[in-house]
């Protein structure tokens, strides 16, 4: 354990590289004798002619046993991180419809594909069938490739049989079809947007067709995808979206996010290794992939409640096969992000030419659920733990007095360390050192030493230096209470609202660590790690500094327009105001006020309208 | 009275339900008229009538538009409670496809042979069609898409077409507009009930606007028209004189209109789920029914 606080130097990967590699390599075949699923995919592609190596696609249900005679349906869900933060989820679902239809044989009995697009392929004759809906953009330089790209809006190629007479028509009225099942304005596909491509677009089942006058390619680019598309694309799935994977398709998440691309595609493929039979083939594939602010808030923290919010509690009762696969090719040695739950299931596969590891998760088995009947994978990235960490800022309201607290953090799991505290603090805080305070994990913490010198007003500030003991793995707070000095109004500064600033705390320590640093050779080492020289073994020194502190201190109003106003305000009342009273006043004579008797008698005489006295 | 009631029973003539609803306004500030429509639309599939008898237009997109903060989802209200977009909607005709010519001929049945089923209204003459129209509009017109516009002459003729045809048993026009009254003056076929939200001269108002999301996100006639629509069950007696009762003029500013001088029952004998819902008559019969012998066919006539 002590190992993984280490942090690595130079010198030490230099010399060690090679070891670690072989360490490496062996645990991992020791993990391959172990743990690892049978992956040797190569030849079953064979036969499945330009297959692009589709994501930890595992081989078709096909046992060396003669094949099954029944519709197949697989479905898995592949997950991967992404550098930029953003996540990556490719679901596709997998159906195999028995049925030949390179022989003359009628359909006319669906078990798990859609009578929608059976109806369809019969009807008119499809070889092959790619239709996407895409809202956004591939970002390749941000996010690598994807597992199976697509353009914006919408995209439909298809390859008919070689029986059709008619393309066009048929292309038209197949546009038309589609449009109606899919809610799309396919209808918009005519001749003035449709092309037939003589290279590009080779069939992706079996055949070999070299007559490009059965192929129609057109693009819609302003189709928009939103969950009218999402419904009817769901209803071709044979659990619906009521089990397996497809509960997390829910709308409300799915279209919040950065690219979201659904896709049907229809091909014949071979039943058997000799191909003697074909089937047909529909992968109904469904790529987003969330960014990391507007659905992660944020945090590099990923789980599938928290992109699909919900979880998956069984597998389609219908499916041979449910997997969910985590890309963990960049983590081998979990520094990087940790899966939760745990498996112990792994698997490679080749991807675009690059070997890719993945956990895996298997949803037919029961054990994967765990006890609460749901499983919900979680991505957390490592977040850097620094051993020696601080904060400080002013708490309390006011201008008048307020707090600075100071919290010193030791994230090491099991050694305590002394750590030096240095606060200098200008004068015009005036800090009460009784009110000092440190404690640790609530309870009190005397420091080892304290050497306080207090300020002198406008000479000297204060300086306050502790040796605080850090128990391990907690957080230290040191809080001491102040009050604001009022400045002499020269000398405040020109901006006084902005806040007057206090410099960082320092904290000096000796953080534990396992390595020899060897003081006396200086040559071969580069400058960051031999600033500080350092004797001992097991610790080297560290030097961390605060956040400096703005501070509010009680402010004159030195705004000129106020100023002026109640100065001038003031010269016109007094001085316009007593000339225009001189000026304008009258002056009477004033008799003196007649007797308590005749004063009675005035106020009768004027209730009665009689002219008084 | 037991008489009246089996007579309610088989009073409507109906055997199926269908509906037409069409939101004709494009761009981001006309967001009510579609929250509009798709409020309708929920209530209808809560009703019962599924998606397969729906024929909905939508002229733009605000669920997945790039400027609503809450993408997939469209709000009545600001208190954002309800989504009447939901997880399970199917658009027949969305975008540009929404124009005069497609809807009429969705209404008269003249559509090219490859339009699929679900861009068809296959009525017959024993079903009830609802149709609701919002948008923008005028004296006599409703506008399309900013670019085209439909005029009462032509929304008559539609419908007695509908009626040579056959296509319908009973229809039921709502729509929410300005001069909305001005669209149903010149029906003049048989079994039409119309309502409007605002007479010839005055303008239908928007509810109340959201600041989050930035428009109004309802018209006033059909904000009241949902709130008695939520309490509306598929087995209420509710009937067409309660609906005529939604929205007075303290609380729509406009006034609601309707006209039923071409509808030959009586409005207050209409249950409100002959148009809005899909209620299934059921007869119950005593005598069994042998469906493993083999069908006898009938005698010639």
């Amino acid at each position: 354990i002590a190992n993984s606080y280490n942090r690595p130097t130079l010198i030490q990967l230099q010399n060690t590289r090679e070891e670690e590699e072989e360490q490496q390599t062996t645990a991992q075949q020791e993990e391959q004798t172990k743990r690892w699923e049978a992956t040797e995919l190569e030849e079953e592609h064979v036969h499945d002619a330009a297959v692009p190596p589709l994501a930890g696609d595992p081989p078709a249900a096909d046992p060396p046993s003669p094949p099954p005679s029944k519709d197949d349906f697989q479905e898995e869900l592949v997950i991967r991180p992404l550098h930029s933060g953003d996540i990556y989820a490719s679901f596709q679902f997998r159906t195999v419809w028995d049925a030949d239809f390179m022989g003359d044989q009628k359909v006319s009995h669906y078990r798990l594909f859609p009578k929608s697009l059976g109806q369809v392929i019969t009807k008119f004759s499809v070889r092959e069938l790619h239709i996407s809906f895409t809202q956004g953009y591939w970002r390749t330089m941000q996010w690598g490739q994807p597992y199976l790209p697509s353009p914006p809006g919408a995209e439909l190629w298809v390859w008919f049989q070689d029986t059709v007479t008619d393309v066009d028509g048929t292309w038209k009225e197949l546009t038309n079809v589609l449009s109606g099942i899919f809610c799309a304005s396919l209808n918009f596909i005519d001749s003035t947007n449709t092309v037939q491509p003589s290279a590009s677009f080779k069939p992706l089942g079996i055949g070999n067709v070299t007559d490009h006058s059965f192929l129609r390619y057109a693009t819609l680019p302003r189709e928009i995808v939103c969950t009218e598309n999402l419904t009817p694309w769901k209803k071709l799935l044979p659990c619906g979206s009521k089990a397996g994977l497809s509960v997390l398709l829910k709308s409300e998440k799915l279209f919040h996010s950065t690219f979201h691309s659904q896709a049907v595609h229809v091909r014949p493929v071979c039943q058997d290794p000799q191909c003697r039979t074909t089937s047909m083939e529909l992968r109904q594939t469904l790529n987003v992939v969330f960014d990391l602010h507007t659905s992660g808030q944020g945090k590099r923290e990923w789980s599938l409640f928290k992109m699909f919010s919900r979880t998956l509690t069984e597998a389609c009762p219908l499916a041979s096969s449910s997997k969910v696969y985590v890309d963990v090719t960049d983590n081998p040695q979990g520094e990087q992000f940790e899966l939760s739950p745990a498996t112990p299931l792994l698997t490679q596969a080749v991807v675009l030419g690059d070997r890719r590891t993945y956990s895996v998760y298997d949803l037919t088995q029961q054990a994967s659920f765990g006890s609460s009947r749901s499983l919900n994978m979680l991505l957390r990235w490592k977040m850097l733990r620094p051993l020696l960490h601080s904060e400080r800022y002013v708490a309390g309201y006011g201008l008048q007095a307020g707090e600075i607290h100071t919290l010193i953090y030791n994230h090491h799991p099991y050694r305590a360390f002394p750590v030096l505290l240095l606060s200098a603090v200008p004068w015009y805080l005036r800090l009460y050192i009784h009110t000092l305070t440190v404690s640790s994990k609530g309870k009190d913490n005397r420091p080892s030493y304290i050497h306080y010198q207090p300020s002198k007003d406008r000479e000297r500030p204060h300086l306050l230096e502790m040796l605080l003991q850090l128990p391990p793995n907690s957080v230290t707070e040191v809080t001491v209470e102040f009050e604001r000095a009022l400045l002499k109004w020269t000398e405040y500064t020109p901006d006084p609202n902005h806040g007057f600033y206090v410099g960082s705390s320092v904290i000096s320590a000796l953080v534990p660590s396992v390595v020899a640093m060897d003081t006396n050779s200086t040559l071969d080492r580069p400058l960051f790690s031999s600033f500080f020289p350092c004797k001992e073994e097991a610790s080297y020194f560290m030097r961390v500094y605060t956040e400096p502190l703005l501070v509010n201190l009680p402010t004159p109003d030195f705004s000129m327009p106020y100023n002026v106003i109640c100065l001038t305000c003031t010269v016109v009342a007094v001085g316009y105001g007593s000339l225009y009273n001189l000026l304008t006043r009258t002056f009477q004579v004033d008799e003196p006020s007649p007797g308590l008797a005749k004063r009675i008698a005035n106020v009768i005489r004027r209730f009665r309208g009689v002219p008084l006295l | 009275d037991l008489n009246d009631k089996a007579g309610q029973f088989f009073n409507s003539g109906h055997t199926n339900n269908w509906a037409v609803l069409v939101c004709t306004s494009r761009f981001w500030f006309n967001y009510r008229h579609v929250a509009n429509t798709l409020s309708v639309y929920r209530s209808v599939k809560r009703l019962g009538i599924p998606d397969s008898r729906i024929v909905l237009m939508l002229a733009d997109d605000m669920a997945c538009n790039h400027r609503n903060p809450k993408p997939a989802t469209v709000f009545s209200h600001k208190n954002m409670e309800l989504n009447v977009y939901g997880d399970d909607v199917e658009v027949d005709y969305r975008g540009y496809e929404v124009t005069v010519e497609n809807f009429l001929r969705v209404l008269t049945g003249r559509l090219p042979a490859s339009t699929p089923r679900s861009k068809r209204l296959l009525s017959d003459d024993r079903s009830n069609i609802l149709i609701y129209l919002t948008g923008h509009g005028g004296n006599g017109f409703l506008k399309f898409q900013d670019s085209e516009e439909i005029s009462n002459v032509e929304l008559a003729d539609a419908f007695e077409q509908m009626w040579q045809k056959r296509r319908y048993n009973e229809l039921l026009f709502i729509i929410d507009t300005c001069q909305g009254a001005s669209m149903y003056e010149r029906f003049y076929s048989p079994n039409l009930m119309a309502l409007a939200s605002s007479q010839v001269g005055e303008d239908s108002l928007s509810h109340q606007p959201d600041l989050a999301i930035g428009v109004h996100l309802m018209d006033r006639y059909t904000f009241y028209l949902l709130e008695f629509l939520e309490d509306i069950h598929p087995s209420s007696t509710t009937n067409m004189n309660q609906l005529f009762k939604v929205c007075p003029k303290s609380q729509c500013v406009s006034t609601p209109g309707h006209r039923t001088d071409l509808f030959l029952r009586d409005p207050g004998r209409v249950l409100i789920t002959d148009f809005f819902g899909s209620v299934r008559k059921v007869e119950i019969t005593m005598e069994t029914i042998n469906l493993s012998s083999p069908m006898e066919p009938l005698p010639e006539r």
